[in-house]
């Protein structure tokens, strides 16, 4: 149970760093990049897949 | 930089519209309700943490439906949805619970043994989110389910996966499979528990052989099938026989000593029962099909897995015809009933007789569908969600 929650944190962790770069970026390239990546990673922490 | 905010906003709002249309879809699949219509046959339908507490509340605290005689005699337990992706295993237990009666003895069916595989499908498997069996009323819709625990239920998996007890190293992901689990611990991952939980209800209910029902990919080796542990050898041979010769083609397998955790070896090694694993041919599973969609599920032909066989890829014989559901199921079904039968005669005293399940011929003659009962024309109090 502590290691689920952990991996939880960490997976906010992960889509606040991506958010935030998304935030940053300059290149219209990356942000898309970003926030394909964010995706499933937003699901997991929705607990929707 | 108004340029650039005003971009980058589009381009967040197409990702949100990206996310919650997935999002809504899994969502839909993970919550979507079986219902059961309990048929005439059912005596009591039970919780899996009547037999184990701790599974009280988790996403295996599976439905026990009783069926139970008259008479006293034999105990048989069925498990469907050990494998949730083989669907002929599911469906042949709805229609068990919901057809079956028992005239003599006492059957215990599980129509989703590993309920949490059945909430999710294959990440990046593009497998379809549920599928539905066409019936003389419109239709039912079942979850298409997995081969794994769903992993909103159970993780992180291991970089290897230790079997408990025998310690045998496995695939990390089979730390999620209910037929790598076996026996279980109390005090272990949920998949684990909950084989935990059904050798608690095998020993209390004195089960005396435990059906465990698969559907198989045709370049698997174990295919069309019994798989039985040496307890059980008499019963599959003599079951095997009798269906090629009156039924249908299937073989009987000893179960390996050496390979831990599955069914048919733990159950028989651990507990009095004897457990058998039936395989029937399922393509969708084949690595090498092509489009990955309902209809495969459920029509089982596909052009691919037909070449792979003329390249003598496959353990299984398939033709333009494919592999339905129908008789897939019809195969699970027949089987069941053989093996009680044979049961029975060598057990005079612990026989269990079992009426209104359709055998193998009737079953591809009227379709699965035929079978399954209406839950908006049944009484309420007879429906259960799996």
């Amino acid at each position: 149970m502590i290691i689920t929650i952990f991996y939880y944190v960490m997976i906010a962790f992960v889509v606040f760093l991506m958010g935030w770069n998304l935030i940053r970026s300059k290149k219209w390239q990356e942000e898309v990049l970003y926030i394909i990546v964010l995706i499933p990673f937003l699901l997991r922490l929705l607990r929707l897949k | 930089m108004k340029k650039n905010m005003v971009r980058k906003a589009a381009i967040i709002v197409l990702g949100i519209a990206l996310a919650a249309s997935a999002g809504v879809s899994f969502y839909r699949s993970r919550h979507l309700q079986e219902p059961v219509v309990a048929g005439p046959g059912v005596t009591q339908v039970r919780k899996l943490s009547a037999y184990f507490p701790a599974l009280r509340g988790t996403a295996n605290d599976a439905n026990v439906y009783v069926l139970e005689g008259k008479e006293p005699g034999g105990t048989f337990l069925v498990l469907g949805g050990s494998h949730p992706e083989e669907p002929a295993a599911r469906l042949t237990t709805w229609l068990l619970a919901e057809n079956g009666v028992v005239e003599i003895g006492r059957i215990f069916v599980l129509n989703s043994a590993n309920r949490s595989a059945t909430t999710v499908t294959r990440p990046g498997g593009a497998y379809p989110p549920d599928y539905t069996i066409a019936t003389p009323w419109g239709g039912q819709k079942f979850r298409m389910g997995d081969r794994w625990s769903n992993p909103l239920d159970q993780w992180p998996d291991p970089e290897v996966f230790v079997h408990y007890p025998s310690r045998q190293e496995l695939a990390y992901v089979d730390v999620r499979n209910l037929n790598r689990a076996w026996p279980g611990r109390a005090d272990g991952t949920l998949t684990e528990k909950t084989a935990y939980a059904l050798i608690q209800l095998i020993t209390k209910e004195k089960v005396d052989v435990v059906i465990d029902l698969h559907e198989a990919e045709l370049q698997y080796p174990v295919i069309s099938t019994i798989v039985a542990h040496q307890k059980g050898l008499d019963l599959a041979a003599m079951a095997s026989m009798t269906l090629s010769d009156e039924e249908f083609k299937i073989g009987m397998e000893k179960s390996p000593v050496e390979l831990r955790g599955l069914s048919h070896r733990e159950i028989g090694d651990r507990t009095d029962a004897i457990p058998l694993l039936f395989e029937t041919p399922e393509p969708f599973l084949d690595a090498t099909r092509g489009r990955t969609n309902a209809k495969l599920l459920l029509e089982g032909k596909d052009e691919f897995v037909v070449r792979a066989g003329k390249h003598g890829l496959l353990f299984e014989k398939i033709d333009a015809k494919g592999w339905p559901i129908d008789v897939r199921v019809g195969r699970h079904c027949s089987t069941l009933l053989q093996v009680l039968d044979v049961w029975s005669l060598d057990h005079a005293d612990k026989a269990i007789v079992l009426k209104n399940v359709p055998k193998y011929a009737e079953v591809i003659a009227k379709g699965v569908g035929a079978f399954l009962r209406d839950p908006t024309r049944a009484d309420p109090k007879t429906i259960y969600y799996e």
